[in-house]
């Protein structure tokens, strides 16, 4: 094991993940992460806590992962290279293990211009490729990205994101094996609603064989309102949502069943995929709803491991 | 070229406010082909001055120079004998201009006329686009010659990130993915394979984050 986590034993031993997320408070409470993670403790194997999504300042996602632990739920740390250089970067990962988190997701971040505070300075002194590789050196070799050594173990099961929606289509599998190369164990991936586009990558990650070297987890965003489908369809730049299910959504008495029923079918699809290994659902403010699509999805109960 | 851009007008006038005779320098070279500095708008920025001023009521007194360029002793040292007579030199160089006046002249009051933006280029009369930031280790023989670091919002090296789509930035539909660009440029270059290698860790020590910045070449001092 590398890190010994749920997550790794469930996805090592062959089954299927579930994981989800919880968007800490802009505030102090650590409530509202209580509060969320008690919904989502029994419909998944770990919880991804957000670091400052869409560049929005909030509680750092170490502290939420600290509280989730606390209540026995597992964490996987997301960290954007965006606000942090390599120091604060190896440092966070220090302290992270030292506070018993196992489980870490390597991403670029959105950028600072999307937040609440545009006139930050960006740091991203490293990419999030090289981040994995510094995490994979710090966790197999002990050393520091200088080389130096590091004392202690460094026992990370090693995540990042990849977009099969994003451009140039053909770049995307190369992307993900230049992840796999650096030394990543999973992948969650973005939101899926373009079906023959995902599976069409699916095919290419395949054919190159990387489905045998990574664990990837199929993203899920549950869709609470027409607005909403609109708004990412037209709006969030790496989202593909095609027109037939916008117009599904437009077309349905009650909108918010109807997305439940999308979410469901597209798990449904996702589970017949040679390689795909799990489902990440983003709920964003709206988590009361993955245990029903877990349940309805057929992917209850969870394993114990 | 260095490219730089003009600042609003009412910011210049509150900063030339307290003074009576002033001397407008511009700059020949980078500053004059961008249109922001050059003895055109020296002459432009100065007429708007009295004008605004003596409406006022309180005239001004300008003295209008450009200079070769401001970034070379040579030319900033033919001020010294007349820069005592002003109360202020606003300098429409770009920030390396402004910092040699200041240099050169510890007993001046320097101030700023532009913003200076970026190492750039003219992509069509009246549009500027960076392409340098002067990181001090070029990289642009492995990325086809188009710089991720100056051109792409987050400065990466191994790829366009999950935000690129058609061919366009993340941050705004107007702004070219550069990792777009580089990815085909290498196809048409038949480099594909250099968006395979992982690319190390950048050095950021030979860029600003080192600390300011020299060259010394012995050979060529006096």
């Amino acid at each position: 094991m590398k890190s010994g986590s749920n997550l790794e034993k469930i996805l090592e031993s062959g089954q299927f993940a579930v994981t989800s997320e919880c968007g800490p408070p802009k505030g102090t409470s650590a409530q509202v992460i209580k509060r969320k993670g008690e919904i989502l403790k029994s419909c998944c194997d770990a919880l991804n806590i957000t670091d400052n999504q869409t560049a929005i300042v909030r509680m750092s996602s170490l502290s939420g992962c600290v509280i989730l632990q606390n209540m026995n739920i597992e964490p996987v740390m997301q960290m954007v290279v965006r606000d942090r250089n390599r120091i604060a970067i190896q440092s966070d990962i220090l302290g992270a293990v030292a506070l018993g988190i196992r489980n870490l997701l390597c991403l670029s971040g959105d950028h600072q211009k999307f937040g609440n505070h545009p006139q930050s300075k960006g740091v991203y002194d490293i990419d999030s490729i090289q981040m994995i590789q510094a995490v994979k050196i710090m966790r197999d070799e002990k050393k520091f990205m200088n080389g130096e050594d590091i004392s202690g173990e460094v026992p990370l099961y090693i995540g990042a994101a990849a977009n099969p929606f994003a451009d140039p289509f053909e770049f995307r599998v190369r992307r993900l094996a230049k992840k796999i190369k650096a030394g990543v164990d999973f992948i969650q991936t973005q939101g899926i609603f373009d079906m023959d586009r995902f599976s069409r990558w699916m095919a290419m990650v395949r054919d190159e064989g990387l489905d045998e070297k990574v664990h990837i987890l199929a993203g899920i965003i549950p869709m609470k309102s027409v607005g909403m489908a609109r708004y990412m369809a037209k709006n969030v730049s790496g989202i593909r949502v095609p027109k037939e299910l916008v117009t599904r959504m437009e077309g349905a008495k009650d909108a918010k069943e109807e997305g439940i029923k999308i979410a469901v079918e597209i798990i449904e699809q996702i589970k017949e995929i040679e390689g795909v290994h799990g489902v990440h659902i983003m709920a964003v403010a709206w988590e009361d709803i993955v245990p029903r699509i877990v349940q309805e999805a057929g992917l209850m109960p969870r394993p114990i491991v | 070229m260095i490219i730089a851009e003009r600042k609003p007008l009412d910011e210049l006038m509150a900063m030339l406010d307290p003074f009576e005779k002033i001397l407008i320098v511009g700059c020949g070279m980078c500053m004059k082909a961008c249109s922001a500095g050059g003895n055109k708008e020296v002459e432009a920025l100065a007429a708007a001055v009295r004008s605004l001023r003596q409406e006022k009521g309180r005239p001004v007194s300008i003295t209008e120079k450009t200079l070769g360029m401001q970034c070379s002793p040579k030319h900033v040292l033919q001020l010294s004998d007349s820069i005592k007579e002003f109360d202020a030199v606003l300098s429409m160089g770009c920030g390396a201009g402004v910092n040699f006046l200041a240099d050169n002249y510890p007993q001046s009051v320097i101030l700023p006329a532009l913003n200076t933006k970026f190492i750039g280029v003219t992509v069509e009369d009246g549009v500027w686009s960076e392409r340098c930031i002067g990181c001090g280790d070029c990289i642009l023989d492995r990325t086809g010659g188009l710089c991720p670091i100056a051109r792409c919002s987050k400065s990466l090296l191994n790829g366009p990130c999950g935000g690129s789509m058609n061919g366009k930035c993340e941050i705004s539909r107007d702004l070219d993915c550069v990792w777009h660009l580089i990815y085909e440029r290498l196809k048409g270059l038949n480099q594909l394979y250099r968006l395979d290698e992982l690319f190390p860790y950048k050095d950021w020590s030979t860029s600003s984050h080192g600390g300011p910045r020299k060259i010394i070449r012995e050979d060529l001092k006096a």
